[in-house]
């Protein structure tokens, strides 16, 4: 009887402690889920979901409040990976891919009032007050956070060109003969 | 000559349809009314203009020069002015335009002066030979159009004994290799002794495929006075063209994935660029023409043309005789891995092998069929893929695993879709899934520099940031030094991320 309490009070502590410890030692620091919501995201902290930048971002998703359509940048591709994630049903049939644009200054309405230059985040955009200003494209990474504050109008946002070093093949079209399947099966249930 | 060849992986031997060309000699083209060169007709970096429109320019002046490390420049075909520079349509899938210089011929045909002629290429420093060949704008001209002179820099980082000189040719229809080394024989021997000499190769092998028995003939008499130089006839099958695959029949060697055949000691060039190479070393020469085959069934008279860099695939269309019959596939290239032309208002670049009008009996097209799964298509490749398995992930967008798998080592010589009993686009897909792969592997790199900026744009914010505290705070001793150093930083950062825009 005395041994059996015993032991079991012993069990209990060991049990208890360890947990203790592991509870103060082994914490994880905040959602994992939303470190790997991150490290889906384009990292580009552009702002345009209207959180401050990816990680405020991927914290509201993994909340479950913000949708996972959420990224514009990341577009189509994004909003898939993150619905798969998040386990969440989406319909993309009406979601606009617009694709990167980058952000162009048209030189004539520009007044060289440095408000654009303040905005950017990457440094991608060179002048001087009352100097006029320009973007490098290649440093662009297309979160068109300077357009909005041009006094002018003067930022457009093109949308990045296909030329023939970014061309591919498009994908082959499965079997072209009438299948017996309704047209809207998923193309993954065919392979 | 009686060889040892070493075995190679897959093939597929498909109809040559040789005939219809290679007994004909080549034709030289009538200068056209107008010619396009693009800036880009190779790998790398696009060529920059040096001439402005209106101006005059003669036969072999420099019109674009070298931007960076690996590009080449283009020259001038003729004498004539310069209409445009424009965005023309490119002899490219896509359709898409691309500069191009626009010079009209004024009928002179007027030569700049040239570069003095290498005298005794064997004597003189290596490094003038390589100076030479870029300047001449010389690229692969059997389909890779790499430039030639990048790749006589593999001798100073590797140790190259082998030089292999491609003359298999084993598109069908494509005879104008065959042509070159049957009429130029001398010019393709020593051309490719100048580069086993740059590359400090000490054997020559030319691989030739053993339906070209004239070539095989010719190559081995102008080959005859030099020792280290043989000509090797290679078994008839397709791909024997790429050049890892004519390395591992020839030598044995065989280049590992994603590897450069340097690394087995082991360069390759096209018998058409040893002859460019020659040309430009021995005459100081530019690369300003290139032999083209004008073949297919739907060409009235298939022909090998000598034509000028920049005419249109119309120009030689009509120098052939025009069409029989509208044709059902316009092809740049062979028929295996040719790509379709968007039109005929393209120009012929240097990288342009044949001009294959097909007719629709030639081309065979059915209906794709459900898989059997028979394996035809692991047997057939060339680089030991699994064609079936492969096309399986990437027709749903499994590309990761597709690119774990090794899709990144096919080559597109197109075997497994040829072989396919149920005409599945196998290639095809193979082809998107290494565009995608290649589009997303930029994008990783442009998302990586676009955090380095930001990280770089934040610490230069909070450095402004402590200047201005330290200014208000009234310390001034302090304050001076900071202020001017952040400004400089400023500076720093805007020099680096214009290089990096430029680079």
């Amino acid at each position: 009887m005395l041994i059996a309490i015993g032991s079991l009070t012993l069990i209990g502590l060991v049990l208890g402690s360890g947990l203790g410890a592991a509870a103060r030692f082994l914490r994880v620091e905040g959602n994992p889920l939303e470190a790997e919501i991150q490290s889906m995201l384009p990292g580009s902290q552009c702002g345009q979901c209207g959180y401050v930048g990816c990680g405020q971002a991927a914290a509201a998703l993994a909340r479950g409040e913000a949708p996972v359509t959420l990224c514009p940048p990341g577009g189509r591709a994004v909003a898939q990976a993150l619905a798969k994630r998040l386990g969440v049903q989406i319909d993309l049939s009406k979601h606009e891919d617009k694709g990167p644009q980058y952000a162009l200054i048209v030189e004539d309405l520009c007044t060289g009032c440095t408000r654009c230059i303040r905005e950017c985040s990457v440094d991608a955009i060179f002048g001087a007050t009352k100097q006029m200003h320009t973007i490098l494209t290649d440093a662009c990474h297309t979160c068109g956070k300077c357009a909005p504050v041009c006094p002018t109008g003067a930022i457009v946002m093109n949308p990045v060109p296909v030329t023939i070093r970014t061309w591919h093949w498009p994908k082959p079209q499965v079997s072209p003969r009438p299948k017996p399947l309704s047209q809207s099966e998923p193309l993954g249930a065919a392979a | 000559m009686i060889r040892h060849l070493f075995p190679v992986r897959g093939g597929v031997h498909p109809a040559y349809r040789k005939d219809q060309t290679s007994e004909r000699a080549v034709l030289p083209l009538p200068m056209p009314a107008m010619l396009y060169i693009p800036l880009q007709q190779h790998v790398g970096q696009a060529a920059e203009v040096l001439v402005s429109i209106g101006e005059r320019v003669r036969k072999g002046q420099m019109i674009a020069r070298c931007s960076g490390s690996v590009s080449a420049p283009q020259h001038a075909p003729t004498s004539g002015h310069i209409r445009d520079i424009a965005e023309v349509t490119a002899p490219h899938a896509s359709g898409l335009a691309q500069t191009t210089i626009v010079l009209e011929p004024d009928g002179a045909d007027e030569w700049a002066v040239l570069p003095e002629p290498i005298a005794d290429p064997f004597a003189v420093d290596p490094q003038l030979i390589r100076e030479r060949v870029a300047k001449a704008g010389v690229v692969g001209m059997g389909g890779a159009v790499f430039p030639a002179a990048v790749k006589l820099d593999l001798g100073t980082r590797y140790k190259i004994d082998t030089l292999v000189i491609n003359g298999a040719e084993c598109e069908p229809y494509v005879t104008c290799d065959d042509r070159t080394m049957r009429e130029h024989p001398q010019e393709v021997i020593d051309g490719a002794r100048i580069i086993a000499r740059v590359l400090g190769a000490t054997r020559i092998v030319v691989g030739v495929e053993r339906n070209k028995p004239q070539a095989i003939e010719a190559l081995t008499r102008a080959a005859a006075a030099y020792p280290g130089v043989e000509v090797v006839g290679v078994p008839a099958q397709y791909p024997m063209g790429y050049a890892h695959e004519l390395i591992l029949a020839t030598t044995g060697r065989e280049t590992p994935a994603g590897k450069r055949t340097a690394e087995v000691g082991v360069v390759a060039y096209n018998c058409s660029t040893a002859r460019a190479v020659d040309q430009a070393v021995r005459l100081g020469r530019p690369l300003i023409t290139r032999v083209v085959t004008v073949s297919g069934g739907a060409i009235r008279e298939p022909k090998n043309v000598e034509c000028p860099i920049g005419a249109r695939v119309g120009d030689l269309v009509a120098f052939c005789g025009g069409f029989t019959s509208p044709p059902a596939h316009l092809v740049n290239g062979g028929p295996m891995m040719g790509q379709p032309l968007p039109n005929l208002e393209v120009p012929v670049v240097k990288g342009t092998a044949g001009i294959l009008a097909l007719t629709r009996s030639e081309t065979n097209a059915r209906p794709e069929e459900p898989c059997i799964r028979c394996g035809t298509c692991v047997s057939a490749c060339p680089v030991g893929l699994v064609p079936v398995e492969l096309a399986a992930l990437i027709r749903r967008d499994d590309l990761k695993t597709a690119a774990r798998l090794g899709v990144g080592d096919c080559i597109g010589c197109g075997s497994c879709a040829w072989v396919c009993p149920s005409q599945i686009p196998l290639v095809q897909y193979f082809n998107y899934a290494n565009g995608m792969l290649w589009n997303q592997e930029q994008q990783e790199r442009k998302n990586a520099r676009v955090k380095a900026l930001a990280e770089a744009h934040a610490r230069r914010v909070e450095k402004a940031a402590a200047a201005k505290r330290a200014a208000q705070s009234g310390r001034k001793p302090a304050a001076s030094p900071a202020a001017p150093r952040a400004a400089s930083e400023e500076t720093g950062r805007k020099a680096a991320a214009t290089e990096e825009a430029g680079s």
